[in-house]
């Protein structure tokens, strides 16, 4: 384990030693893991050989399983089997009711603003059921790299809000991961073909999987990948392909409706083999035994006329991306096709005449994303020091904040590069005004009530002061994973503003704290213990740091500067020597502000050197 | 305030060269980006996360003209931002109000496309004239002159939204 590892950027670790990181596609219906090995990315099996994990978890009285065998469970106990759990993350009860009337799970709160079922387990909500399958693949790649591993790349649809990427961030937290980077779906695809490295233009992602069909426009300019709009269907897949053609095989046989009832689920199972058969060879016969009915056979014009009403509402979708992103299919110059229903031929050749060129499909479309992710886990943990290529997501939604009249304010337009940093100034309407509210919002219409409601963040300790005296400056500052913070400053007294986030969705920061600390209860005896190792070897990490900065950069800071510096330097010295993990906490956070102003130093020093010789290569 | 022309080495002026402000820009996300400290402390995260989401911000500010006047402007201390101060050249006024009342007429025109056309090119020679203006009165920084950059600034700001609704009823009349 690399904990120890420290190296300034640029610098790699001995050659040798390779820092393994792994990339997840934490899918609908399906999850895989990948690593990069010996130079190769690739996805990791379980121990039967199987690349895919379906997305299920199923808690019984004794504990949980995931995949395949929960999958077999799905049908014999559904309430206690979470199926496809991406769609509840960062979402209400009432909107889960809305898009899916019939679901089989216990809620436990109707009226909650946070999903939770009740299960054989005990009440578990989307976080905790994806953190298991996370942990899952976590194992998995245990097992097979034979290291523990806690690096991950995560990918996410490139329209999912905050809600739904904090949603993912804390399962990942949960499975003891720490998450490098949340990749957009689509860009993990992009990447898996190497056109990082390629042409420059816009690519085309067709994605159509089980359940769910996205299409995303990027566009690639000088090593940087910017998702240009997104669309698609969040009910249409291959699953309508099957029960397609499972009812014109009843209707062919002359099935009568209690027969069509009482053999569906055969005939779904039927209408899938003979799906994939018909993607290899231009006829498919089945036996279908169970309604004594023979043998029959089926040719793949059959399948293609039944798909192709489906096939057509795809790509209306794709027409209305393009439009949105203010382009035409002429400047379109590569086109990924992801998700297992795009092994269908009739799907490849009618996404080859709309956008006019053959789509890329070399790499299995179920592993292209996790492929990808994993190669961007591999530049990102250190492993490709020389790798100059950077992905420049762009803010997928608007944030805003709600104004007088229940209207939104743009405070950062969609597609903005992030990370960004936006600072808006508001002042008090009452003398003495200690305290104020801000709800944020995401998306593109003008009422509030139009958009999604992100959370609200209330302000305390504003200095008093008479009404409109007090400016406070609030900044909104959106991460590289389109993760929002806020933090609050009265101008004229310097005053930091005390920030209470609650989330509109999901859940609250102190519920993850808890959850995080409930994972780890079973181990309670040697927890202490091991959190004190861990700040000592922090400490020294920071210790270390910090001196072979000073040895070279020294001269940035003052007399006065370096004493304090020095000092708190000490102290942490002293503090790590010592058994008191809050004492090692706090010096470690003494430290941290001390060198706040150094380490800003620092990076403006090498921003300068690298201008200057650019500026010099120019003359 | 952070000053965006220094950050991006640049002289402070209305005329810069955007092909090496788009190449500076390249640079200071390779040096700026979070990515490029994923297993860097959580110091140099932060001090990354804030360095870059400046660099971002100052392209943006930049790259665009008007912007760019804004943030010269504040840098000499006239603040345009969330102002409330109105336009006080009633002939600039009056020519925007005929020239959105040509706008709201276009429909009933014979020939449409060929109005826009010429209500396109007269707003594009304003706007041209306009910049020419700013980059004269900015490069001579007396405060009156940066008072009437300021007036030429939320003029041009009137402008855009014109030529973006122009657009529109293309786009409009197109479809």
């Amino acid at each position: 384990m690399a904990l120890l590892q420290i190296s300034e950027p640029g610098l790699s670790a001995a050659p040798h030693e390779r820092k393994l990181a792994i990339g997840i596609d934490l899918g609908t219906t399906h999850s895989l893991v990948a690593s990069v090995r010996s130079g190769v990315a690739e996805t990791l099996v379980d121990e039967n050989g199987q690349h895919l994990l379906p997305s299920v978890v199923h808690y019984t009285t004794q504990g949980h399983r995931v995949g395949y065998e929960a999958y077999q469970d799905a049908s014999k106990d559904a309430a206690n089997t979470i199926v496809s759990v991406k769609r509840f993350l960062g979402r209400s009860v009432a909107d889960i009711r809305h898009n899916w009337p019939s679901l089989p799970y216990e809620f436990v709160n109707e009226d909650a603003k946070s999903v939770s079922f009740n299960t054989a387990q005990g009440i578990k909500n989307p976080v905790q059921v994806s953190a298991d399958i996370l942990t899952e693949l976590r194992g998995r790649a245990e097992a097979s790299l034979g290291d523990e591993v806690t690096n991950a790349v995560i990918t996410v649809p490139a329209y999912f809000d905050d809600a739904q990427r904090q949603g993912t961030k804390d399962a990942a937290a949960l499975a003891g991961l720490n998450v490098m980077r949340l990749l957009n779906e689509p860009t993990a695809a992009a990447l898996a073909y190497g056109l990082d490295s390629g042409q420059e233009g816009v690519i085309a992602v067709y994605d159509l999987g089980g359940g769910t069909f996205d299409i995303s426009i990027l566009r690639l300019n000088k090593g940087v990948f910017e998702v240009l709009s997104t669309g698609g269907d969040s009910a249409l897949g291959g699953d309508d392909f099957d029960h397609a053609l499972a009812n014109a095989i009843a209707d062919n046989v002359g099935f009568d409706a209690t027969q069509r009832k009482q053999y569906y689920r055969h005939l779904v199972s039927a209408a899938k083999t003979v799906k994939e058969q018909l993607s290899d060879s231009p006829t498919a016969r089945l036996d279908l035994a169970f309604g004594n009915m023979g043998e029959i056979e089926i040719a793949r014009e059959q399948l293609n006329l039944l798909i192709e009403p489906f096939i057509k509402q795809t790509l209306r979708a794709c027409r209305r991306a393009l439009k949105d992103a203010e382009i035409g299919k002429d400047d379109v110059v590569e086109v990924v096709l992801v998700g297992g229903s795009t092994r269908v031929p009739f799907v490849r050749d009618q996404v080859e005449s709309f956008f006019g060129r053959a789509p890329l499909s070399s790499i299995d479309p179920d592993k292209v994303v996790a492929v990808g992710a994993a190669i961007q886990a591999d530049v990102l943990v250190g492993n490709k020091p020389d790798n100059e290529m950077l992905l420049l997501d762009v803010l997928p939604l608007s944030l805003g904040i709600e104004t007088m009249g229940g209207l939104a304010e743009k405070i950062v337009a969609r597609n903005t590069t992030i990370p960004v940093a936006k600072a808006q100034e508001f002042t008090t309407f009452k003398d003495g005004q200690t305290a104020m509210m801000i709800h944020v919002v995401q998306g593109e219409r003008e009422l509030v009530e139009d958009c999604r409601s992100l959370a609200r963040f209330e302000l305390t300790g504003i200095p008093p002061m008479a009404a409109g005296a007090a400016h406070i400056r609030v900044t909104f500052q959106v991460d590289a994973d389109g993760l929002l913070s806020v933090s609050a400053m009265e101008k004229s007294s310097g005053v930091q503003a005390d920030i209470q986030v609650k989330p509109s969705y999901g859940l609250e920061e102190n519920e993850i704290a808890d959850m995080l600390k409930a994972s780890m209860s079973h181990a309670k005896g040697d927890m202490q213990a091991r959190m004190l190792k861990e700040q000592q070897v922090e400490a020294a990490r920071v210790l270390e740091a910090l001196q072979s900065a000073l040895a070279v950069d020294k001269a940035l800071l003052d007399d006065r500067e370096l004493a304090v510096l020095e000092n708190t330097m000490a102290d942490l010295d002293a503090a790590a020597k010592a058994d008191s993990t809050d004492d090692i906490k706090a010096a470690i956070d003494a430290v941290d502000k001390a060198s706040q102003v150094f380490a800003e130093r620092r990076m403006d020093k090498s921003i300068n050197l690298a201008l200057a010789g650019q500026s010099v290569e120019q003359l | 305030m952070v000053n965006y022309f220094s950050l991006f080495s640049l002289t402070e002026s209305f005329d810069i060269d955007l092909a090496s402000l788009s190449r500076t820009y390249q640079e200071l996300q390779k040096l700026t980006h979070p990515d490029k400290f994923a297993g860097g402390s959580e110091q140099q995260k932060r001090v990354a996360l804030q360095r870059n989401s400046q660099v971002n911000d100052g392209y943006q500010v930049l790259k665009a003209p008007v912007s760019r006047a804004e943030h010269l402007l504040a840098l000499r201390g006239v603040e345009l931002a969330h102002e409330t101060q109105t336009m006080r050249d009633t002939d600039f006024l009056m020519q925007q109000m005929e020239w959105r009342e040509a706008l709201a007429e276009v429909d009933s025109a014979e020939q449409p496309m060929d109005v826009l056309d010429e209500l396109n090119d007269t707003v594009d020679e304003q706007q041209a004239a306009l910049k020419q203006r700013l980059s004269s009165l900015l490069g001579q920084p007396s405060q009156g002159n940066l008072q009437e950059a300021a007036e030429s600034v939320r003029k041009l700001k009137f402008i855009n939204k014109l030529q973006r609704e122009i657009a529109e009823t293309e786009e409009r009349l197109e479809a």
